[in-house]
């Protein structure tokens, strides 16, 4: 589904990714790890038209997306999330979702009729499924952080994509929100047959979720391969795991 | 919807029982509300430092002007034509101004802004430069000042109504998302730019409708409709008011114009006395007059928006 290869990024001089690959099958769920700085964030805004990259090829069901804007990326099919919850604070849980499902029925520059009308059904389904149905009302900016994380995948799947791309889901959770936010990710990638690509810190919900993993150090793809391979690559111990594992 | 008849049928019959002068100045706060409330649509709920909107009312205006007495043309077309020439200004400025973001739109909307007002201020054959343009023939059912002022009315309670359409349409709504978000509304498929453009494109055309509607008033146009003061005033207007309220603009050009015209009788300095209330407006009322009185009353009555 998506496939990446000698992907390049620099800053000023600094490679941020250099030479990254990424193989993606679709209906699967793939992790990439690796230390903070070793290019995660930026792989993630490169795939979604946040970022141009310099060198390298993006392609995602066949087609090379890398000059693409956010927004045609979107269009595509890609949906995602952001490391920093990233929300729209001053609209209720139910706008915020609504506003992607009008982008994605192509509503948005829609004049003429009442939005509160409008994929109310959609909407409700997509709050149904992640749990926030009953805070639909509230005010975004006042959830707690953990809602606020679970907004953004709903908001996320407002564009109906096919491909979702998770940047820390559950950074700055409790082992609580940590386990249930995996629990859904994983249960939307089985009922929806939704593609997942994350990156997480927590070793532990990489190898427990993942099918595929991507490691990467320094802008670099060391390894992908189911977690067994990765566990045994020599490499990776030494770069990697053996640190974080104590 | 009951506050909203109240108010338009105390606008009724305010010509009845109010003399001839309170009537003009009554007018003339209806104009200065809608290009306000214009302003409002991409600055409140765009979030759009649109910093020289006086270009697009001074656009509408001029347009109106030289259609009658250039062109030829019967005043009524010219109505309809003077909008769509600012809606056209929006274009062009807005083209370029979408690209950057923030405080950069601004800066250059006031340069491309004032690049028009040179021309205008220069253009003696054909603008009239500082003398502007007098004696406008417009339409003999509007000279008389009760004749224009419901004339205005009518307009204006249309612009508002369809302005408060807008702002609750998915274009609205989306619109409020980019203000709060505008990367995010990228990534789930919103093209911020080109809704941004459109945007600006819709407040220069109601901006339009002010400024025809100014000449109906005043049968005059001046350059200094497209100077950057007058801009600078129509923003104090929308944070005076309340830029986070849907009528905030028309209570911040109320409270503009009433002080201009009657401070003004007292002192030239009028504009010391909008400084001294907007220090304190700074420091009691950050979310403007309407703001304040709304989140007063607001449990009293929920969710009621003006």
């Amino acid at each position: 589904m998506l496939r990446v290869d000698g992907l390049h990024k620099s800053f000023d001089g600094f490679r941020a990714v250099n030479g990254a690959t990424l193989r993606v099958d679709a209906g699967s769920v793939v992790a990439v790890i690796g230390p903070n700085g070793a290019g995660k964030t930026t792989l993630f805004n490169l795939l979604t038209g946040h970022l141009t990259p310099d060198r390298g090829s993006i392609l995602f069901e066949e087609r090379e997306i890398n000059a693409l804007a956010a927004h045609e990326v979107c269009r595509r099919g890609i949906g995602r999330t952001f490391q920093i919850a990233n929300i729209f604070p001053k609209l209720t849980v139910f706008e915020n979702v609504q506003v992607s499902v009008l982008a994605q029925q192509r509503k948005s520059l829609d004049l003429f009729h009442r939005a509160s009308a409008l994929a109310v059904d959609e909407t409700s389904a997509i709050l149904k499924d992640t749990g926030l149905l009953g805070r639909a009302r509230r005010i975004a900016g006042g959830l707690s952080h953990g809602d606020q994380r679970i907004l953004e995948i709903a908001v996320a799947l407002g564009s109906g994509p096919r491909l979702l791309v998770l940047d820390e889901p559950t950074a700055g959770m409790s082992p609580e929100e940590t386990a249930a936010t995996m629990a859904l990710i994983v249960r939307l990638s089985r009922d929806r047959g939704l593609t997942i690509l994350f990156c997480e810190h927590d070793m532990d919900v990489v190898f427990s979720v993942a099918q595929s993993i991507m490691v990467m150090r320094q802008g670099r793809t060391i390894v992908q391969g189911p977690p067994a391979v990765v566990r045994a690559n020599r490499e990776v111990q030494e770069a990697y795991l053996g640190v974080n594992d104590a | 919807m009951g506050r909203v008849a109240a108010a338009l049928a105390a606008l009724i019959l305010f010509p009845l029982i109010a003399p001839t002068f309170y009537v003009y100045v009554a007018a003339l706060i209806l104009v200065t509300a809608l290009l306000a409330m214009s302003l409002n649509l991409v600055l409140g709920y765009g979030g759009i430092y649109q910093f020289h909107h006086g270009v697009f009312y001074g656009v509408g205006a001029y347009a109106l002007a030289l259609a009658i007495t250039k062109g030829g043309w019967s005043p009524w077309i010219g109505f309809i034509a003077g909008p769509f020439a600012a809606a056209g200004a929006g274009l062009l400025i807005g083209w370029f101004c979408v690209r950057l973001t923030r405080l950069y739109f601004g800066m250059l909307q006031i340069s491309l802004g004032s690049l028009l007002w040179t021309i205008v201020l220069r253009w003696y054959p054909v603008t009239g430069g500082d003398n502007g343009i007098h004696d406008i023939a417009t339409p003999v059912a509007l000279r008389t000042v009760g004749g224009a002022y419901y004339f205005i009315l009518a307009i204006v309670a249309l612009s508002v109504a369809a302005l408060y359409l807008i702002v609750k349409s998915p274009f609205g709504a989306t619109l409020q998302a980019v203000r709060d978000n505008p990367q995010r509304c990228g990534s789930v498929g919103v093209d911020v730019r080109r809704h941004q453009l459109i945007a600006v494109v819709i407040a220069a055309y109601f901006a339009g409708v002010a400024g025809v509607l100014y000449v109906a008033l005043e049968r005059s146009v001046f350059s200094n409709m497209l100077f950057w003061v007058l801009s600078l005033e129509v923003f104090v207007m929308c944070l005076l008011g309340g830029w986070y309220t849907f009528a905030g603009p028309i209570v911040g050009a109320a409270i503009m114009v009433a002080l201009r015209t009657f401070a003004g009788r007292y002192t030239e300095n009028w504009t010391m006395v909008i400084g001294v209330m907007l220090i304190l407006l700074i420091l009691f009322m950050p979310e403007g007059v309407l703001g304040f009185v709304l989140q007063r009353l607001r449990p009293a009555t929920a969710a009621d928006e003006g």
